[in-house]
């Protein structure tokens, strides 16, 4: 099967892309999740799907709108959750809202426009331009991430101290904001807007069940990632089932091994204690 | 030596003065317990000293070769979350970002001075430990470690003893006035009497409008100190 999926182009363009757009939500997610930032992946998504169904109504390039709406709203919504308690009800409004005005502009747009691919992604359909895109900011936010990584884990872990010793606190929480914005821009192609913030909470939630440290659990994210997303391509391939969907139950069902692993865990050492 | 320097401070925030007037010097080697009532200005100021904030008016000034992003700072326990995936070293590591220049990892000049500075804190041992899985006590010494990351000089903790037992405080403030015995500046915000009157050298205390900046000594002999022993059941 492995051979079969490799001699089709799309299908390796495909794969290279989701495996890039994986590993780099991966590794955001374990910042974001840590922050309490999660629910910004969410909300992004559904700005995306607001500014996709925009760029569809008036023909334009969809990642020429995508891109700079999702920018500034990762902007804003981190601002937002930072500043106040009410966070989470902003990130709410805005999300639906912007669900609701791609909906009717998707509608008004007409019937050659496909609600399903942008709500659920379409992976097989990724073109040669989106392929080159989705490379070039992956292998950014990769770099960024690696190069910055002692600042962002400084930042994360306390950031009062990380600002009394002159760490420029709010650029880093930019940095975050922008390469997550860039990441979901280039995700919402394969697992549409739906589904994408999955990519990047799973992969730190199982990876913060098994591990302790904060090098191992961004490590322990990274192979998670990469690893439900090729089995769910080949499990999807095989079964002729939706590509996205079934990324996602992969990474539900590492999520419940992981849940498991860890209460057997802590009932075995609760035992050995007594 | 002084090494920090505050002439004539109005402290507050969003234009809201809570103290005026405020002068105060810390010398080299110094052991300052700031106290107050809640609401007195003490964050206020710690935010100051750490120009997390600028004073609404006033100078405050570095001295000595204090650079104002030395300070070993030790936050209030409740910023930082307890549930954190890390190890001690992790931590440790990432009070020397001030510093640090390096892009991708530190460096093993870098790696050998957090070892020493967990094994001054008597805590070499819990390198690779987990630092949620510490207690109170040991991750308060893990985080002065990190604090001596971030300087040779100076260290301003910010109410360390607050989540301790007593015993665990005790130890606290006992590895305190080894450090300060070794040249290391003290700055300390506490509600604990118990510092202010075996270790600290001199008292800053903020009160509603008012405040005082002297000796110990003189502290105790002043309204204000007499006031705060009679709260704290030491006015025989």
């Amino acid at each position: 099967m492995i051979i079969e999926i490799l001699s089709y182009p799309f299908l390796v363009r495909a794969l290279l892309v989701g495996l890039f757009v994986s590993l780099s939500a991966s590794l955001l997610g374990v910042s974001l999740v840590l922050r309490r930032f999660s629910m910004i992946g969410d909300g992004l998504s559904h700005v995306g799907f607001g500014a996709l169904g925009i760029s569809a109504l008036l023909s334009l390039q969809p990642m020429a709108v995508t891109i700079p709406v999702v920018v500034l709203s990762a902007f804003v919504l981190l601002r937002l959750s930072e500043r106040s308690k009410g966070g989470d009800s902003s990130i709410a409004l805005i999300s639906s809202s912007a669900l609701a005005l791609g909906v009717v502009a998707v509608s008004v747009a007409g019937v050659n426009t496909d609600l399903n691919a942008f709500l659920f992604g379409s992976i097989l359909s990724v073109s040669r331009t989106d392929g080159i895109i989705a490379a070039v900011i992956s292998i950014l936010t990769l770099f960024s991430y690696l190069a910055f990584y002692h600042r962002i884990y400084a930042v994360t872990f306390d950031p009062s101290f990380a600002k009394a010793t002159g760490i420029n606190t709010s650029l880093y929480t930019a940095l975050l904001s922008l390469l997550t914005a860039l990441t979901i821009v280039v995700g919402m192609r394969i697992l549409g807007s739906l589904l994408i913030s999955s990519l990047i909470i799973f992969p730190a939630a199982v990876a913060m069940k098994l591990r302790k440290t904060y090098l191992s659990v961004s490590v322990t994210a990274a192979l998670e990632a990469v690893s439900a997303f090729l089995l769910g391509f080949f499990v999807s391939y095989g079964l002729s089932l939706p590509t996205g969907a079934s990324i996602v139950i992969i990474h539900m069902v590492f999520y419940l091994l992981s849940s498991l692993w860890k209460s057997c865990q802590t009932r075995f050492r609760g035992h050995r204690g007594d | 030596m002084t090494l920090i320097e505050g002439k004539d401070l109005t402290l507050g925030y969003e234009g809201q003065a809570i103290i005026t007037s405020l002068s105060f010097t810390v010398a080299e080697g110094d052991y300052l317990c700031i106290v107050g009532e809640n609401g007195s200005g003490k964050s206020t100021f710690v935010k100051t000293v750490l120009s997390l904030v600028e004073p609404l008016g006033g100078t405050i000034e570095y001295k000595g070769g204090l650079r104002k992003n030395e300070i070993g700072y030790l936050p209030q326990s409740s910023g930082i979350q307890r549930d954190f995936p890390s190890s001690v070293m992790e931590v440790v590591l990432s009070g020397c970002l001030n510093r640090h220049r390096k892009l991708f990892g530190y460096t093993r000049e870098e790696k050998e001075r957090a070892g020493e500075n967990l094994e001054r804190l008597g805590m070499d041992r819990y390198a690779h430990a987990s630092f949620q899985e510490l207690s109170g006590g040991q991750q308060q010494r893990v985080l002065l470690s990190r604090a001596l990351m971030a300087t040779e000089k100076l260290i301003f903790l910010d109410e360390p003893a607050s989540s301790l037992d007593p015993a665990t405080s005790s130890e606290l403030y006992a590895l305190l006035r080894l450090l300060n015995s070794s040249g290391i500046t003290i700055m300390m915000v506490t509600h604990d009497i118990h510092p202010a009157l075996n270790d600290a050298r001199t008292i800053l205390h903020l009160s509603h409008g008012r405040y005082f900046f002297g000796t110990k000594e003189r502290y105790f002999e002043s309204d204000l100190g007499r006031a705060f022993l009679k709260e704290a059941g030491h006015d025989h």
